[in-house]
């Protein structure tokens, strides 16, 4: 007791000391620090196992999910009985994947559409909430790169030369005729987007991650349909990427498309640029003319 | 009330106000100063020059530029021949403008408007002219010559008009409108048609659905018209046009008891798969712009929309009538089929057509 005393008084003889201010300081920005550390919610780190991979998930889903989804993902209900957040027991990890790497999730607001935006969450917490919410139930899992990927499929077959270039040529044709079929009524002959009722809108799908169309046919997001593998085989998902993917390659040989949209746009374009120019000559030329005092010198025929 | 006028005024004058005359004639820069007379000449010169080099610029990219080469991403031959060919005639266009705005003459001319009636000795010469054709020509004096002539130019109207005639009456085979390939074997003469996805051409599974999918189908004799009874020309060129035209399908699976049938039509799905025509009931555009949530198809074409749930009920915009379904069955092989063909006609109105109140 004296000893505590003691040091306590050796203590308060330095408490006006010149240092004391930054040491008080310095002492409580580590105890708020460590104690943060101990009780935060845990940042995915390295997990090795599947158990810890959920376990983790499921920690970021509490903190960033359950106001909507339910502390177990079962989905909540307004007091109207409509839908605040729908259940994620059988959405299956291909959904999660998507609706977070792309950033449609975590919702900013609620309204029509969830947009496409920043992406919040790195790609070892998108695997963890992924790995959480397939544990909940069934559903698609994440595709591998050769179900979405041609190159990499056309590897896979060990094709070659003249042979590979024409399955290739053969897969974005069969492609683009089972987009024509079966995406351009929302999503434009070009994968540019449209409107939809109701404020929402077809996404543009043009220069998307291969992975997220792939997972997006999987498991229909927001308003969409799905194309399960039962709808549209794999390889036609396949095939519909690469089309995709190829109309990317393809130079603008129309000029440029202005979002593909149709003859409004182009049309706004010719009045805007082609009228313009015009219009820009005619006030070229209209100006310096006006009018003079002076008479010619000589007799001018006017 | 007085009516009384003053009389002693006179008549409304010939020229109630002075004419002033025009204006005297101002002046432009080029007019005076022949430094920017020159400048103008020069700038005329210059638009025309540019409208040769450009001429030529597209002459030498024709044959400079292949047909693949791009530039910044744009098809390059296109892009150049565009560039070239405008600024051909936008500096014709332009210089000639501008030469006539700056240096040409711009004094004012006046001309007086002139009666509308021609002068007499004008309408004599016509007259005489006429009079001379009608006695030459002997059309008075040889009424055979002059009535066969007017019931030739007659008759000439019949060739014109009749072929209207099946236009007022319809096709006479109207009754290819009330039928489609779905009901190709409904006469027993082959199985009942499988439903195939469109374009990839395989036949589906009543288990291979999922709910919140939907399929874009047509019959599956386009692909297999044997085991139908079709002949192969049945299903192709124009004859496949006309019959996917028709026979085009939306199929979606959805919570089975989500769906609200229509009377007497409590079977016609299986396990939650239902079946609608993809051709719109007002002009007949093919649909197939669904929202999983709410099971509404919408037309891009007016936004006529279809409630899929509730036996495909216009819920807005022009269509007229519900989106037909087809009755659904499943073969032994677990295929889905059509049961038979559609009660009614797909597709928008017709005037043989009767209207089917569900």
């Amino acid at each position: 007791m004296r000893l505590l005393n003691r040091s306590a008084g050796r203590l308060s003889r330095h408490r006006r000391g010149p240092l004391a201010g930054l040491v008080v300081l310095l002492i409580g920005l580590l105890l708020t620090g460590g104690l943060y550390a101990s009780f935060a919610p845990a940042q995915a780190g390295k997990a090795d196992s599947n158990e810890e991979l959920i376990q983790e998930g499921r920690e970021l889903f509490l903190v960033s999910c359950a106001f909507c989804h339910g502390q177990s993902g079962e989905g909540l209900l307004t007091q109207k009985g409509d839908q605040f957040g729908p259940p994620l027991t059988d959405v299956g990890a291909a959904a999660v994947d998507f609706q977070v790497g792309t950033g449609r999730m975590p919702l900013q607001q609620p309204g029509a559409q969830a947009p496409r935006k920043k992406v919040v969450f790195n790609e070892e917490e998108t695997a963890a909430l992924a790995a959480y919410v397939a544990s909940l139930g069934t559903g698609p899992a994440i595709p591998e790169e050769v179900d979405y990927d041609l190159d990499t499929y056309l590897d896979s077959e060990g094709l070659e030369g003249e042979e590979r270039a024409e399955a290739r040529e053969a897969s974005i044709v069969r492609g683009g005729q089972i987009f024509l079929s079966n995406c351009t009524a929302c999503h434009n002959f070009e994968g540019s987007g449209g409107a939809m009722p109701r404020g929402g809108q077809a996404p543009k799908i043009r220069g998307v991650d291969s992975k997220h169309i792939y997972e997006a046919m999987l498991t229909g997001p927001q308003s969409m349909d799905t194309f399960s593998n039962g709808n549209l085989p794999p390889d036609a998902k396949r095939d519909v990427i690469a089309y995709l993917n190829e109309l990317d390659e393809q130079p603008a040989y129309g000029g440029w498309g202005s979002g593909g949209l149709g003859p409004v746009v182009e049309g706004l374009w010719a009045w805007l640029i082609g009228i313009g120019l015009l219009v820009g000559f005619a006030v070229w030329i209209a100006s310096h003319s006006t009018r003079t005092t002076k008479e010619p010198s000589k007799g001018v025929d006017a | 009330m007085s009516d009384v006028h003053d009389d002693s005024l006179p008549a409304v004058p010939e020229e109630p106000l002075q004419n002033p005359g025009l204006p005297a004639h101002t002046w432009r820069p080029t007019d005076v100063d022949p430094k920017a007379e020159q400048r103008a000449e020069r700038q005329v010169a210059a638009l025309f020059t540019m409208s040769m080099l450009s001429a030529v610029l597209f002459v030498v990219a024709y044959f400079a530029i292949g047909p693949d080469d791009t530039f910044a991403g744009f098809g390059a031959m296109n892009l150049a021949l565009g560039m070239t060919l405008t600024l051909t005639l936008l500096g014709i266009g332009v210089g000639l403008i501008q030469w006539a705005r700056k240096l040409m003459g711009d004094h004012e001319i006046v001309e007086m408007r002139h009666p509308a009636r021609s002068p007499d000795e004008d309408r004599e010469v016509t007259l005489t002219g006429l009079s001379t054709g009608t006695e030459e020509s002997g059309i008075a004096r040889r009424p055979l010559i002059r009535n066969t002539l007017l019931g030739s130019l007659g008759v000439l109207g019949v060739p014109l008009t009749v072929p209207l005639w099946d236009l007022a009456t319809g096709s006479k085979d109207v009754d290819q409108l009330y039928h489609t390939l779905w009901g190709a074997t409904d006469d027993g003469s082959g199985p009942k048609m499988r439903i195939a996805r469109d374009t990839i051409g395989t036949p589906i599974q009543a288990g291979d659905l999922e709910i919140g999918d939907l399929v874009n189908c047509v019959p599956h004799g386009f692909y297999d018209p044997e085991r139908y009874g079709l002949r192969p020309g049945d299903v192709e060129g124009h004859n496949l046009q006309v019959e996917k035209s028709k026979a085009a399908l939306i199929l979606l699976r959805m919570e089975p008891g989500d769906i609200k049938p229509a009377k007497g039509r409590e079977n016609w799905d299986i396990n939650g798969i239902v079946a609608y025509s993809k051709i719109c009931t007002h002009v007949g555009c093919p649909i197939s712009l669904n929202e999983r949530t709410t099971h509404h198809l919408l037309c891009p074409c007016h936004q006529s929309t279809f409630d899929l749930a509730d036996a495909g009920h216009v819920i807005f915009g022009p269509a007229g009538r519900p989106l037909p379904q087809l009755q659904l069955e499943v073969d032994d092989e677990g295929y889905l089929v059509a049961a038979g063909d559609f009660e009614e006609p797909v597709g928008p109105s017709f005037w043989e057509r009767d209207y089917v109140e569900r």
